[in-house]
């Protein structure tokens, strides 16, 4: 069996490298693989396309990723929060650029990424400033905004629990993105809380099967936002 | 204008609202006001909330102390689960709204138009906006009520002829819940249900950037 768990976070971050395109999971604070945001800042990596809800929240976590200048680009739903303050003076300043996608569209993206299609048509949008410059078709009648395909090298994701296989559990609204990233990238790293015992998860249960996940960082136990200030 | 002091209140609005939220229906909230809703639902009736990043049946948030960081809204509040509800993942989540399950969508708005045209996401002197999950909600829920102000801060109306500020979506809004009048958006133009206590339909038409029709108007019923 394919050995998934990484015992370092530079061992679970090897595939992240200058210029990647990369998807991190969470909504708000649930979600967020923490760990794995701090060990890309470590790194030192350059120049990354980010994809991900929210900009960042004080200076830690996705703010610190910002602040510590690995991100290019930010593609996310909802920039403009208070909290957001070191994404804004960034973007500001011109150092930052934003891609700002409605949050089923974005979604939307990266599972037809994940099950290898061409794109999808959405009433999403449609006469707004978001579909500028977007093909409009009109299927019985009712017009759709042409969306396309949101793939992506690394997808850094949050679980609650994995066994060997790589197979996961999710814990409450913390699943939000994390399985639909899964599915989007080349090299899925997930972050989790607790590993179990390879025939320990009810296989009728499983959300995201192993396939879909690359390497697994296991964390323990946190409070979200642990590195706040 | 009547006395500002006759004014709506936040909660007297979302009584309102509540009032028209039928047996059955799944319901997605926006941020802000909205949120206030679900404890006007009366007992006996069955409305179940949606929340975009995947709560199917979300309840009141918690007691001070208790709650789970891992169960949140939208708006990033601290929520629980009713008994029976179901946490699903983004994509589901708005398969649900894109998809026609969701019986209403409750939200605010800068500005709606005499054909239901919705501007919520973005002030027109802004670059950008944070569009959350609005434009999907918006475009998929099979009715969509505002609830908003009758007029910005300075008093300019925020029921127009046509629509000044970026669209969020077109023709999708079908009733208004306002601090002065409770507004439906019909194919022959918009009629004017009913007014708050202390306020005529003329109060209304002078604030409003639309012709409303006033054949029929009923008097908001207002919690002593």
């Amino acid at each position: 069996m394919k050995n998934k768990h990484a015992e370092t976070l530079d061992d679970a971050l090897a595939g992240v490298e200058d210029g990647a395109t990369v998807l991190v999971g969470g909504f708000g604070g649930a979600g967020v693989p923490e760990f794995l945001i701090d060990g890309v800042c470590d790194r030192g990596v350059r120049g990354i396309t980010l994809v991900t809800n929210n900009a960042g929240t004080g200076h830690s976590g996705l703010a610190r990723m910002m602040e510590s200048g690995c991100v290019a680009k930010l593609v996310c739903t909802f920039p403009w929060a208070k909290e957001s303050f070191v994404f804004k003076e960034l973007y500001d300043a011109g150092k930052i650029e934003l891609e700002v996608v409605p949050q089923g569209t974005l979604a939307e993206r990266m599972r037809t990424a994940g099950a290898g299609l061409g794109g999808f048509l959405t009433p999403t949008a449609v006469g707004t400033d978001l579909a500028e410059g977007k093909q409009v078709h009109t299927i019985d009648g009712k017009d759709y905004v042409l969306e396309l395909p949101l793939r992506a090298d690394v997808a850094l994701i949050k679980a609650y629990k994995v066994d060997p296989r790589g197979n996961l559990i999710y814990h409450k609204s913390a699943r939000n993105f994390n399985p639909i990233m899964a599915m989007a990238a080349d090299h899925t790293v997930a972050e989790v809380t607790e590993q179990v015992a390879i025939g320990d998860l009810d296989p009728e249960i499983i959300v995201t099967a192993g396939v879909f996940v690359d390497r697994y960082f296991v964390t323990g136990p946190y409070e979200n936002g642990r590195g706040q200030i | 204008m009547s006395d500002q002091s006759n004014l709506l209140t936040r909660d007297q609005i979302a009584a309102c609202v509540a009032a028209d939220l039928e047996d059955n229906w799944l319901v997605n909230l926006g941020i802000g006001m909205p949120t206030l809703i679900p404890t006007y639902i009366p007992q006996d009736r069955d409305v179940m909330f949606h929340s975009e990043n995947g709560i199917v049946g979300m309840g009141p948030p918690p007691e001070a102390g208790e709650g789970d960081p891992d169960l949140i809204s939208a708006g990033k509040g601290l929520v629980t689960l009713i008994p029976g509800g179901a946490y699903v993942h983004h994509t589901d989540s708005f398969a649900i709204a894109r998809g026609g399950r969701l019986d209403c969508a409750v939200l605010g708005a800068f500005q709606v138009a005499a054909n239901g045209d919705l501007c919520n996401w973005r002030l027109p002197h802004q670059n950008s906006g944070s569009v959350g999950g609005a434009m999907d909600i918006a475009a998929g829920a099979k009715r969509v009520f505002v609830m908003m102000t009758h007029t910005t801060r300075e008093g300019d109306a925020k029921i127009v002829a046509e629509r000044t500020y970026p669209l969020t979506a077109g023709h999708v809004v079908s009733k208004v819940y306002t601090d002065m009048a409770v507004i439906s958006v019909t194919a022959d133009g918009l009629i004017l249900d009913a007014v708050a206590p202390r306020f005529t339909a003329d109060d209304v038409q002078a604030v409003t950037g639309a012709p409303l029709s006033t054949g029929n108007v009923a008097t908001i019923e207002v919690a002593a």
